[in-house]
């Protein structure tokens, strides 16, 4: 599988494209609940994603990245801007399609949770869990539902025989993959996994991982991955999209983004992460304050308040994407001039 | 650095179990480590491996049905005098003088560790009007100061306020305020970073190493998160299913583990710097639940240099494997 693709070549594999997309939360007060502000969580979000990769959409608490995911999915009505998903051979807009519409293009898009213990119904059993998206979407009898889910817990490596037990009967991560199994009992195109391991123990995370670059590999799944921690997201992304303040920040191919981040905010995250090796405690850029309140964003390019190589255009103009290299975009009037520090290259454990 | 001669707490064959009506829980089995005055221990494992319990057993706050069964938890005074924790009373004068006095205690989540229905100032002025014999107008004084301490903005405003009000940063912050407020001599550190954002966790951890180099207290940092461990600690002690696995100073650890658990661990984390997209070599199978605790070493089912015979039916003591570290395990004789 090769790490990003060039952009122009790879058009026609496009799976899922994201154009302007917004999502404005109204702020209502008082008793006639009049509409006084609104929360951009998300605020002109585009980029795409092409057949079988994985871009990982990245950003601390409240930067909008699981609204985008919801979005996408419908989950939630976005604002404005379009989710254009190719439909053997046509372009579907998800967002504004018709709802009777979306139970069969939900077929192609399906969701992986966080939480394995409140994403499972503790009064269905493997059976009815694993098969409920076949009965809801009226695929075969009973029988050759029961035959799905077995092969669908044997693909994610649970004993069918454990199929008339209850989820409380399993472990955290035995009861990820069964959440797995119910993503993928439609045979969608499109799998969402916002955070599908930081709830786990960390022995149980890496199976978890394996166990979705496996899936991958065999089913050609293409998956929008919503993460937090940095380790997990560049163990499994080809491309890596950096949100900040509902707006995204930087996008490139994950190994770009590593050694040599563009945008002053990628430098920072990616310094903050603790390495687990005494050896490199290294000097650590630490941002002060914290995360702008994204009703009231500040002004300019959001991330000025934080940065340390912000100038006064920075304060007064949103900067615009521009491609900095092959597959590389970021947001930042300085990223010509700036040369940022990213990780080392390969790992220095032995 | 050289250690320091005197342990400032040292826990000996400590022993906690839960009474319940499914049965016993074994929740620490056994463990001993000191803390140096200085320094930071880091406590490592996974969901229930006992670490909390443990920082709980050391401040006598376990909850019913659990309780301490055996062991030592001796911590030396101000004046140079030793104290047995375990043999005082949970509600003993003496404890509650102890904790949060000479120990404080920093929880993960700091929102349900505030009350949601009294202004943090409240919380803190109680906290040290607790300790110290000071007026209201004093502690408030020295509460504003606590807060200013640990980098919260606005100080004299925000000890109004209620922990609602703050973000999760500042509440965690205001946390450690609190727990700084008596100076204590031992932080303990229960996951204080794991409900943050990695930005924020770098602020905290930054906040913390000062705050240790500025009064030279020890800390005991119960975390899994490796990175963080490698980041703060001086020393390490590694825990599985209620036992110390393997204990020493952290480039030991990291650079050269000797426990097979250990060395897994660490193998199978995925790694800012490592290569994108590579299978990581995993554990196999999932931590026992406490009540199906296997025979002989609890991590023989799931461990690469398992020995039938010998793993599984008997159970390895701690055994020096080198300088100042000791590992749990048959492969070291």
């Amino acid at each position: 599988m090769t790490t990003g693709n060039g952009n122009a070549a790879a058009q026609k594999s496009v799976l899922l494209e994201v154009r302007g997309l917004k999502k404005y939360f109204p702020i209502r007060r008082g008793l006639l609940q009049k509409t006084v502000g609104e929360v951009r969580a998300v605020d002109d979000v585009t980029f795409f994603l092409n057949r079988g990769e994985t871009l990982s959409l990245v950003g601390e608490s409240g930067c909008g990245k699981t609204t985008t995911s919801r979005c996408i999915l419908r989950a939630i009505e976005p604002t404005a801007g379009q989710v254009l998903l190719a439909d053997n051979g046509a372009v579907l807009d998800v967002a504004t399609v018709p709802r009777t519409k979306l139970r069969s293009l939900r077929r192609q898009m399906q969701m992986i949770f966080q939480d394995p213990f409140s994403s499972l119904n503790p009064r269905m059993t493997l059976l009815d869990i694993v098969g409920e998206p076949l009965l809801v979407h009226g695929e075969g009898n009973a029988q050759a539902r029961t035959d799905r889910v077995v092969e669908l817990l044997r693909l994610v490596g649970l004993r069918p025989e454990t199929m008339r037990r209850y989820p409380h009967a399993f472990s955290g991560g035995q009861r990820q993959r069964i959440g797995i199994a119910r993503a993928l009992a439609l045979n969608p195109r499109l799998v969402v996994a916002d955070e599908p391991v930081s709830a786990l123990d960390v022995s149980v995370q890496a199976q978890i991982l394996n166990l979705l670059l496996d899936l991958q590999e065999r089913l050609g799944l293409t998956y929008l991955f919503v993460a937090h921690d940095l380790s997990v997201v560049k163990h499994i992304s080809e491309r890596v999209a950096v949100m900040y303040i509902g707006r995204i920040v930087e996008t490139a191919p994950t190994e770009a983004l590593f050694t040599s981040p563009k945008h002053p905010y990628t430098e920072a995250l990616l310094s903050a992460v603790p390495k687990p090796d005494p050896r490199l405690r290294s000097e650590r850029i630490i941002l002060e304050g914290e995360v702008a309140d994204p009703a009231h964003a500040p002004p300019g390019c959001h991330f000025h308040p934080r940065c340390r190589y912000a100038q006064a255009v920075c304060r007064e103009k949103s900067p615009l994407q521009q491609e900095i290299a092959p597959n590389h975009f970021v947001s930042c009037h300085r990223a010509a001039e700036l040369s940022l520090r990213g990780v080392a290259r390969f790992g220095s454990r032995s | 650095m050289p250690n320091a001669p005197q342990p400032l707490l040292s826990v000996r064959n400590l022993k906690t179990r839960f009474f319940q009506d499914e049965g016993t829980t074994k929740a620490v089995d056994g463990a001993s480590f000191d803390v140096f005055p200085g320094r930071t221990l880091g406590i490592v494992g996974e969901s229930g491996c006992g670490k909390s319990v443990t920082a709980q057993s050391i401040l006598r706050i376990v909850d019913r049905p659990g309780r301490i069964v055996a062991g030592e938890i001796v911590l030396t005074r101000v004046d140079g005098s030793q104290t047995d924790l375990v043999k005082l009373k949970a509600n003993s004068r003496e404890m509650r003088s102890i904790r949060g006095g000479d120990i404080g205690l920093v929880f993960q989540e700091p929102m349900t560790s505030f009350s949601p229905v009294h202004t943090v100032g409240a919380q803190l002025i109680e906290a040290v009007r607790l300790h110290n014999d000071v007026g209201r107008k004093e502690a408030r004084r020295r509460g504003i100061e606590a807060l200013q301490s640990v980098g919260i903005p606005q100080p004299e405003r925000r000890i109004d306020e209620y922990a609602f009000e703050l973000s999760g940063g500042l509440r965690q912050r205001a946390m450690l305020a609190v727990a700084l407020s008596c100076a204590p001599r031992l932080l303990i550190a229960d996951e204080p970073t794991t409900a943050l954002d990695v930005t924020t966790q770098a602020q905290i951890l930054d906040l913390l190493r000062k705050t240790q180099q500025e009064r030279g207290m020890a800390i005991m940092l119960i975390t899994h998160n490796l990175g963080v461990v490698a980041e703060m600690a001086d020393d390490v002690v590694v825990m599985y299913l209620g036992r110390v696995v393997e204990q020493g100073r952290v480039d030991d650890i990291f650079h050269d583990p000797k426990h097979p658990y250990t060395k897994a661990l660490l193998q199978s984390i995925p790694s800012i710097d490592s290569v994108p997209r590579a299978k990581l070599p995993a554990i196999s199978g999932s931590i026992p639940h406490p009540f199906n605790r296997p025979s002989g070493c609890a991590f023989h089912p799931r461990c690469a240099a398992f020995m039938p015979g010998r793993c599984d039916t008997a159970e390895p003591l701690p055994v020096a494997v080198g300088e100042g570290r000791k590992a749990s395990c048959f492969l070291y004789p």
